[in-house]
């Protein structure tokens, strides 16, 4: 096989080919190189990568959380001071009370950190990683050195981002679309100078981890599937993980021209983006630019980006959904053709994002068309999910749950999606926090609930043992209610004009009214972030000292992952690749609670036809 | 291993990478040229003669993309003295290629064509420049292919590498040609 041959040419093999098994994944003796470096640093192994990806982007997570939590100390009560607060934030807190340098610097890295960090690198590099070769049937990714330089590109971003917090002018803050002018003169903001450097430099690097981890991830769906797994015996994820890849490699190239412009335009002079300035009383020389062409390559990025979050969320959705409730999937070739349709979709509306630019509006119409159109593909998706649960034989696993809530959000998001796509609506609507409310819901809390549902579904692959359940019933029950809490009264915020990303509004008449309303999101996501951080504490406690998991299918499931043993080794299966001859979803299927994709066809079904 | 001739005729799959990555890297200068051509419709454009040079570089690069394909079919025919010749001038021509590209860039320079100057002259500096780094990976990735072809402890017999290495060359020489044709008539 190709697989083998892979793993070869990379000599590291681990001896997991050998065809015996000890279930336990204590065969370090068994390795040419052994050793702690090789093994859990620079591993090569695609389930090491995805807990390296997913342990990183859960620090970032705590990180993102917590700023937001700070930021929201001042939004709910922009009165108080609070001494703590200085004593961790220094001068960026004098007084107790967040300076409008640090809410601005809080409010940029939430955004950076919550969407590349934990949502892009956190979601799709974990579940890429570990689902792709286990699902498809391969020994490891096409190129397993490539997919280790992945990792370590992003834990260097990951490095300078986190550098940029500790420089004396402080991160950037220009928010988390660093629209110049003001992100390409140092002059304008502090958060423009040193820090908007570092985050660009970090950005960069991310880029390159997500191209090399994308490319690997299409090259192995596409050439290293096992002996009968053709495309449409493939389960869901792996489409997902598949588009996702294809989106990343497409789109975040032409953020980094994008980059490299604004790099330009800030260190060699140039006016890509710049002209007509005035900064402290002093005319600038750049002429000629145009700030409007960051925001085009920017945001041809930026839309798909949001793809790019929520896709792995709805395939690693649809799975469980299907798994738990011991159905088939509803419609799979539909959800297929309306992923492939948002994949498409996703690089024509860019320009939704800029509507109030003083963008053609006759060009607008096309976008609004466009935009719109992504609510087909997007409610077939909605239907399917509710078919494929609707008189199901509901198990309410933690990940079935969180699976369940996905659908909720991403339906109560999707629909203001409806509102925002119109650019009549959107002038009003516009950088209010009724934009706030929408992509919070529809991408941040569904991806987030997508994660969930991944980690507490797949947790006893990655690690053998069972996260606790008790824990996990209260960490979804408080995020999906605090997650309404929080952002539902920011539509009727939005709706009445407040603006986004304004430090204090105290001094609005207008916006007096949501003073209490302020108040009361900020105790909620102080509550919702201490239900994160019991999660978090459920995740490592699981990891050493979690239920043992006792059969190599706890879920009784059809796809390949749960074929190997209990604690795979590098190489995944002992013995031969196990080859696959019906789709994925064959449950309670002719009185049979569920059927592997490695069982033959019967002369029966052969003779039906089968899918 | 018997299983590994079966799939001899199916793509390998660090080719098939490679492909995905042209297209990657291809999106990035659609991305430039798409600013390049936004820009341009806008006021104020100005217009100036590309350098001379650009299309000696031209003629190097194209006389390189033969070399390395000379080089892939020698190593196919283990003649490996040729073959160590062969990527070494084709090495040798991407830096010529290099030096070319920075030769243009003196000479536009010297006549008050700056870097700072119009966004048209900038767009210039900017595209040549990425594009030239892309071509400096090539040989990046031609002298270790260099060296590995000294090895005496481990030998390789597999093709693979090379004819990544060589579609890889192929593609940025296509590639400058795109750009320069573009630059050329999108003045």
């Amino acid at each position: 096989m190709s697989n083998e041959a892979t793993l070869h040419s990379q000599e590291v093999i681990h001896g997991a080919a050998h065809a015996h098994d000890h279930g336990h994944g204590h065969d370090d003796h068994e390795h040419h190189e052994g050793g702690f470096i090789s093994k859990y640093v620079f591993s090569l192994d695609h389930k090491t990568i995805a807990k390296q990806f997913l342990i990183t982007g859960i620090i970032w997570a705590i990180i993102g959380a917590f700023f937001s939590v700070l930021f929201r100390l001042q939004l709910g009560f922009p009165d108080a001071t609070f001494p703590w607060l200085e004593s961790i934030l220094g001068h960026w807190a004098k007084g107790g009370r967040i300076t409008p340098e640090a809410y601005y610097a809080l409010v940029t890295m939430h955004g950076t950190i919550l969407v590349f960090f934990v949502l892009t690198a956190g979601l799709s590099g974990t579940f890429s990683n570990l689902l792709i070769p286990l699902q498809v049937g391969a020994r490891d990714m096409a190129s397993p050195l490539m997919n280790c330089m992945s990792y370590w590109a992003f834990f260097l971003a990951s490095v300078v981002m986190m550098a940029s917090l500790f420089v004396q002018t402080g991160p950037a803050s220009g928010g988390w679309t660093s629209y110049p002018p003001l992100s390409a003169l140092g002059d304008a903001s502090i958060g423009s100078k040193i820090g908007m450097d570092l985050w660009l430099i970090s950005m960069a690097l991310f880029v390159v981890s997500q191209l090399l981890g994308g490319l690997n991830y299409i090259s192995t769906i596409l050439n290293m599937r096992t002996k009968g797994m053709t495309m449409t015996k493939m389960p869901l994820t792996i489409w997902s993980f598949f588009f996702t890849a294809v989106l990343g490699v497409l789109s975040f190239p032409v953020l980094l021209s994008g980059f490299i412009l604004l790099l330009f335009d800030r260190h060699a002079g140039t006016s890509f983006y710049l002209s007509d300035l005035f900064v402290a009383g002093k005319a600038l020389s750049n002429e000629g630019g145009s700030a409007i062409l960051y925001q085009h390559l920017f945001w041809f990025l930026g839309h798909p980006e949001v793809y790019i979050i929520i896709l792995p969320a709805m395939g690693m959705v649809s799975e469980i959904l299907a798994v738990n409730s011991r159905k088939p999937i509803f419609g799979y070739l539909a959800m297929v053709g309306s992923m492939f349709a948002i994949v498409i979709l996703a690089f024509l509306v860019w320009a939704h994002h800029m509507f109030v630019t003083g963008l053609n509006p006759f060009l607008g119409a096309f976008f609004v068309l466009l935009t719109l159109l992504i609510a087909v593909p997007s409610a077939i998706k909605v239907f399917n999910w509710i078919t494929t649960i609707w008189r199901g034989n509901l198990r309410f696993t933690p990940g079935m749950l969180f699976s369940i809530g996905f659908v909720s959000t991403f339906i109560s998001g999707g629909l203001t999606g409806i509102w925002l796509g119109n650019s009549s609506i959107d002038i009003h609507l516009h950088d209010t926090y009724f934009v706030i409310a929408h992509f919070h819901i529809v991408m941040g809390v569904s991806a987030f609930f997508g994660t969930f549902a991944g980690v507490y579904h797949w947790f006893p692959k990655m690690f053998g043992r069972y996260l606790n359940n008790t824990l996990a019933y209260i960490h979804f029950w408080s995020t999906l209610i605090g997650a309404y809490l929080i952002f539902w009264p920011m539509h009727y915020e939005g709706i009445a004009g407040m603006p986004r990303r304004y430090y204090d509004y105290t001094s609005w008449e207008s916006f007096k009214q949501f003073a209490d309303l302020n108040h009361f999101i900020s105790i909620v996501v102080i509550a919702v972030f201490a239900a994160q951080l019991l999660f978090v504490f459920n995740f490592f406690y699981s990891i050493f000292k979690g239920r043992k998991v006792t059969t190599t299918n706890p879920w009784n499931s059809t796809t390949l992952e749960w074929t190997t043993p209990i604690n795979p080794g590098h190489g995944n299966w002992p013995g031969e690749i196990p080859e696959v001859y019906r789709w994925p979803y064959d449950y309670s299927k002719n009185g049979k609670d569920f059927v592997p994709q490695t069982v033959p066809l019967s002369p029966d079904e052969e003779k039906e036809g089968h899918h | 291993m018997d299983a590994m001739s079966l799939q001899r005729n199916k793509i390998h799959p660090h080719k098939y990478s490679l492909w995905i990555a042209m297209g990657s890297i291809t999106m990035m200068f659609i991305g430039f040229t798409s600013a390049y051509v936004v820009k341009r419709a806008q006021a104020n454009w100005f217009t100036f003669n590309l350098p001379m040079i650009f299309w000696i570089s031209t003629a190097i690069i194209l006389t390189s993309s033969a070399t390395i394909q000379m080089a892939v079919k020698q190593f196919r025919n283990r003649n490996m003295q040729r073959y160590k010749q062969l990527i070494t001038l084709t090495a040798v021509l991407g830096v010529a290629f290099a030096l070319c590209q920075w030769v243009g860039f003196q000479q536009m320079n010297d006549s008050g064509l700056r870097l700072n100057g119009p966004a048209s002259v900038s767009f210039i500096y900017v595209i040549v420049s990425v594009h030239l780094l892309h071509v400096l990976g090539g040989v990046v990735a031609l002298l270790i292919m260099f060296g590995k072809a000294f090895r005496t402890r481990v030998r390789s017999y597999s093709s693979v590498p090379i004819e990544v290495a060589a579609t890889y060359w192929h593609f940025v020489d296509g590639l400058w040609i795109y750009l320069l044709i573009f630059l050329s008539i999108a003045r």
